[in-house]
């Protein structure tokens, strides 16, 4: 329940609307694509992913980060990594070994050279 | 294969890290399992980046200032008006829009994060996406409005709407003074996004010049 009189003057200080990019990184529109494009597919519904999106909120809250709106992809993608495992899309041992074998490529390439991942 | 995604990391001018990495993953196994196309990707990050906007809703909203029956229909049933303008749901959400007038002010949050109508506002701004404005919204509309501007007098009915994956708000803002008998075209030019969340009004023409 919400107090009836909260404290108001305690509430944090709203951001204001930097007009700037609508992803701060390359990442975050990578992200919300992926999420899109496998909703269309059909892997999962909206609601599913809402109810993920809500889920990892929640969770980070309960680990006491701050929630100023600025993480938000950064949960958008734990709510799909989870969301996929769960589909049995990828699994989450698969991701991870994906994500080392980038890292391992991304730090074996020289600067300003593109990143390949090698396939046997 | 495409190279696209390599570009985006030698603009960053560091090695991949953190979500960077992990998004690079995960498309990486998607595309080898055919689920997603790096194309596919491409065009929804153009399209949110640059097609879709603000300016799409400025149209919705100048068509029903200046078409009664236009305006019945998106008030009774929004996403088959909205689709008649040519900006269809992408996520078959439901959607509704609600109409300010002298005496009902109406504002748009989401509660849960970033639930925005995405086909005609783009994304939403970091405000509304923030914890502050998604609190504070529902506790303190007065002050939240107050403080992006907008000072209402208290005998003005705020309602704060609380959007769901399903469902989607839109406020349609009051025509300003001073507009009689122009084109939707140039009363579209008016009308702002955060007039459409139900933040700000649209200003008169001398003021909005001014």
């Amino acid at each position: 329940m919400t107090p009836p009189n909260p404290d108001l003057a305690a509430l944090p200080a709203l951001p204001r609307d930097d007009a700037g990019p609508t992803f701060a990184a390359p990442w975050e529109a990578q992200a919300f694509a992926m999420a899109l494009s496998l909703h269309e597919r059909g892997i999962f519904t909206w609601p599913e992913w809402s109810r993920a999106l809500a889920r990892e909120l929640a969770d980070a809250a309960a680990r006491g980060e701050p929630d100023d709106g600025t993480h938000c992809y950064e949960h958008w993608l734990a709510a799909l990594e989870r969301l996929v495992a769960e589909k049995k899309v990828v699994a989450q041992d698969e991701l991870e070994q994906r994500v080392d074998e980038w890292d391992a490529a991304a730090r074996a390439t020289p600067h300003g050279k593109p990143i390949e991942l090698k396939r046997p | 294969m495409s190279h696209d995604h390599e570009e985006h990391v030698r603009e960053h001018d560091k090695p991949l890290s953190g979500p960077a990495l992990r998004v690079k993953a995960l498309e990486s196994l998607l595309v080898e399992k055919g689920l997603v196309d790096p194309k596919a990707l491409d065009a929804i990050i153009d399209l949110y980046e640059t097609k879709v906007g603000p300016h799409n809703g400025a149209r919705v909203v100048a068509r029903a200032w200046t078409d009664p029956g236009f305006k019945r229909r998106l008030l009774t049933d929004a996403a088959a008006a909205i689709d008649e303008v040519g900006f269809g749901g992408q996520e078959g959400e439901d959607m509704v829009v609600l109409e300010n007038t002298p005496k009902v002010h109406n504002m748009v949050v989401c509660t849960l994060c970033s639930c925005y109508p995405w086909p005609v506002l783009g994304l939403p701004p970091v405000w509304y996406k923030s914890a502050p404005y998604r609190a504070r919204a529902v506790i303190d509309p007065r002050g939240v409005l107050k403080e992006l501007g907008l000072l209402l007098s208290e005998d003005v009915e705020v309602r704060v709407w609380d959007s769901t994956a399903e469902l989607r708000y839109l406020v349609l803002p009051e025509r300003p003074a001073g507009t009689d008998g122009w084109t939707e075209e140039r009363l579209a030019a008016l009308v702002t996004r955060d007039a459409m969340v139900g933040v700000a009004k649209v200003l008169p023409p001398k003021a909005a010049a001014g």
